[in-house]
């Protein structure tokens, strides 16, 4: 019998060399006559172990790694097929601490199946969910989405549940599924996961979403700086409708629904719901005042739900298992899990997907094993380029929706940056507006203005001019921009700019060399 | 992806975009699978195509210059055979992107959106790569290269055949 072994094919893996791993794994297995099947899957989001590779042996999975070209002979010589001893061995994959200690839920599959393969999806539970929700009505689908308490998982944390609630209410024949797959925030990277890892349940999700509301036409809005994600997403989406899990007749219930892929251009704002309507109707990626609600009046002008892609993966979960196991998970108002992104200067990063409630600490103490550098962590941003940079003081907060807005920060996407003691706080100020100006949409004053004098400001404080009449002005000026912004942009890039200020005022003190 | 870019078309033919949004002007939002279709044919967005695109869609030629001015990634000029895009975003920062920033540009002596001498390659910013936790990254067309630094830089720059100019110390 030809041995199994697994080898990441993402983004990541493939930017630490997998492929060269893949192939060599082939080469040695030919000119030693053992028979191997190398299976091509998905990282299991443990990027400090990456490359890591998998044999299947009786007793299960073992891996190994980080691995190079180079050290795939010294592990045939350990006969790793057999899951003989190497240093780079690290026992069964599953119970790897930081592996072990999560709790999966939408990202079960992720790194155990071959991504493109419906086979391997419907054997690790795909498809349940879009059984369940082909034998209910919409509202019960939505009742059901209600019951698991969950939150979109993009930022805002809107009640998915009610969002889709509107959606359903509105009596329109034309309904749309939208999905915000533009991940922007930089220490974000569980959206690509799921569509270069487990593309098939970001397409159950649509679907179901679609039974739920009466929607029949759905846009994956992507962002083109995810090259393979596209790549992985269509082929995904091809066999889905060859399969009838998309299509004129899904599963041969005789609903419909369909999909496809769009591509972005290379505009944060687009993350930006509205803003990423009127890109996907082919315009510039200007914000639309609210009211109206996307979920009354959105793409084409028809009630359209925009959910990201953590919370359509959700619903799958949701469904298949029911929302009171996923309300079960959780704290407050924040129930079932998150998928946390550990990046930035940290020792091991990468995905952790546990329930809410976990603390800043112990996610990057005892899942990330502190920063990478090895010096002490001084500052943490949470939540992309408009979250909040935390000291350690804050670290003991838990990770909850309410207890981030109480500290003045936010969860987001969950992304999470580190920085050591060498990082600046200026700088980093100074680059959250230069970013705002870079990003901005230019339609409100405060946002378009506002950012670029913000950087004019940070510099004359940096500078030493009259510093502390410009850390006044700099307050004045994040007032405005935060109530007088169309959207987040303009509206959160204070967050960042404040907390620098207020939690390391040593560093608007010294010049930046 | 090397091979994407060797088959770009150096010859800008109207009817080929033509056929372009012939093929896709029934979309709904049709515009930006358009200009992408352009851009992945001709490597930038010819200002020739504009007019065509503009009355194939029913839009003025404002419009169509508005979007193709507003997104970061389209283009309006030939850039080099290969693309180099640096992250400037946080999680890079924190593992040193701003050296490395320094070195590319002079390595290649070139600023952001700029071409090497040689042709060879064009320096882009890129606002997160989404590989954040094996920082800095840089992505050479479609590839991303991971934990990046000064001398893996140049070695990934040397392998392409990019000729770089001389640090001084």
């Amino acid at each position: 019998m030809k041995i199994k072994v697994y080898v990441p094919s993402d983004t990541t893996a493939r930017s630490l060399g997998a492929d060269k791993v893949a192939a060599e794994i082939q080469l040695q297995a030919a000119r030693k006559g053992v028979e191997v099947t190398v299976i091509r899957t998905c990282t299991r989001g443990l990027y400090w172990l990456e490359p890591l590779i998998e044999v299947d042996t009786d007793k299960g999975r073992i891996a190994y790694g980080p691995v190079e070209q180079s050290q795939v002979q010294s592990l045939f010589d350990a006969d790793f097929l057999s899951g003989g001893d190497h240093p780079l061995g690290l026992g069964m994959t599953e119970q790897i601490p930081q592996l072990a200690n999560q709790q999966r839920r939408m990202f079960s599959r992720l790194g155990v199946t071959d991504p493109i393969s419906l086979e391997d999806y419907r054997a690790h539970g795909g498809v349940a969910g879009m059984q369940k929700a082909l034998e209910l009505t919409s509202q019960q689908i939505v009742d059901e989405v209600k019951a698991s308490g969950l939150r979109g998982r993009g930022g805002a944390g809107f009640p998915t549940g009610i969002k889709w609630q509107t959606v359903l209410d509105c009596d329109d024949d034309e309904k749309y599924i939208v999905c915000n797959a533009d991940e922007g925030d930089s220490g974000t990277f569980a959206d690509r996961l799921v569509m270069e890892g487990d593309p098939f349940a970001l397409i159950e999700g649509m679907a179901i979403a679609g039974l739920a509301v009466g929607a029949e036409q759905g846009y994956i809005y992507l962002r083109c700086e995810y090259p393979l994600a596209e790549k992985i997403l269509n082929k995904a989406i091809a066999i889905a409708y060859r399969e009838k899990l998309l299509g004129d007749d899904l599963l041969g219930s005789g609903k419909r629904f369909h999909l496809e892929v769009r591509l972005a251009a290379g505009a944060y704002i687009c993350g930006e719901e509205t803003s990423l309507l009127e890109s996907l109707e082919g315009k510039r990626g200007l914000v639309r005042a609210k009211p109206p609600l996307p979920a009354i009046e959105g793409l084409f002008g028809q009630p359209t739900v925009v959910n990201n892609v953590l919370s359509l993966t959700a619903v799958v979960d949701i469904l298949a298992n029911g929302g009171e196991a996923y309300q079960a998970l959780g704290m407050e108002r924040s129930r079932g899990t998150m998928p946390f992104q550990l990046a930035g200067n940290i020792k091991c990063g990468g995905l952790v997907e546990v329930p809410f409630g976990v603390t800043l600490r112990e996610l990057l103490y005892d899942y990330g094993g502190g920063s990478a550098s090895g010096r002490p962590i001084k500052a943490v941003q949470v939540g992309g380029p408009l979250g909040a940079y935390l000291g350690d003081s804050q670290f003991d907060t838990p990770m909850d929706y309410e207890a981030f807005a109480a500290i003045g920060a936010v969860l987001g996407h969950g992304g999470i940056v580190v920085f050591d003691d060498t990082v600046n706080m200026a700088e980093q100020a100074r680059f959250a507006m230069e970013f705002c100006a870079e990003e901005s949409c230019g339609k409100c004053t405060p946002c378009r203005i506002g950012s670029t004098r913000g950087v004019e400001v940070i510099d004359k404080v940096i500078a030493g001019t009259e510093r502390e009449k410009n850390l006044t002005l700099l307050a004045d000026l994040c007032d405005t921009m935060e109530v007088a912004s169309l959207c987040a942009l303009g509206g959160m890039t204070p967050f960042p700019v404040r907390s620098a200020v207020q939690k390391f005022p040593e560093d608007f003190v010294a010049e930046v060399k | 992806m090397t091979e994407q870019k060797s088959s770009l078309q150096t010859i800008i033919s109207l009817s080929d975009v033509q056929d372009i949004v012939d093929e896709s002007k029934n979309r709904p939002g049709a515009l930006l699978p358009i200009l992408h279709a352009v851009q992945k044919r001709y490597g930038f967005i010819p200002n020739s195509s504009v007019p065509v695109i503009a009355q194939g869609l029913n839009l003025s030629r404002a419009e169509v210059h508005g979007v193709i001015s507003f997104y970061h990634f389209f283009r309006t000029e030939r850039g080099g055979e290969h693309t180099l895009y640096v992250c400037r975003a946080e999680a890079c920062q924190s593992m040193g992107s701003r050296e490395l920033e320094r070195h590319v540009k002079e390595r290649l002596g070139v600023d952001y959106h700029g071409t090497s001498a040689d042709g060879r390659v064009t320096l882009e910013p890129v606002y997160c790569l989404g590989n954040c936790a094996c920082s800095p990254n840089v992505r050479f067309d479609d590839d991303v290269y991971a934990r990046m630094d000064n001398q893996k830089l140049d070695e990934l720059l040397a392998a392409h055949g990019v000729k770089v100019g001389e640090v001084t110390p």
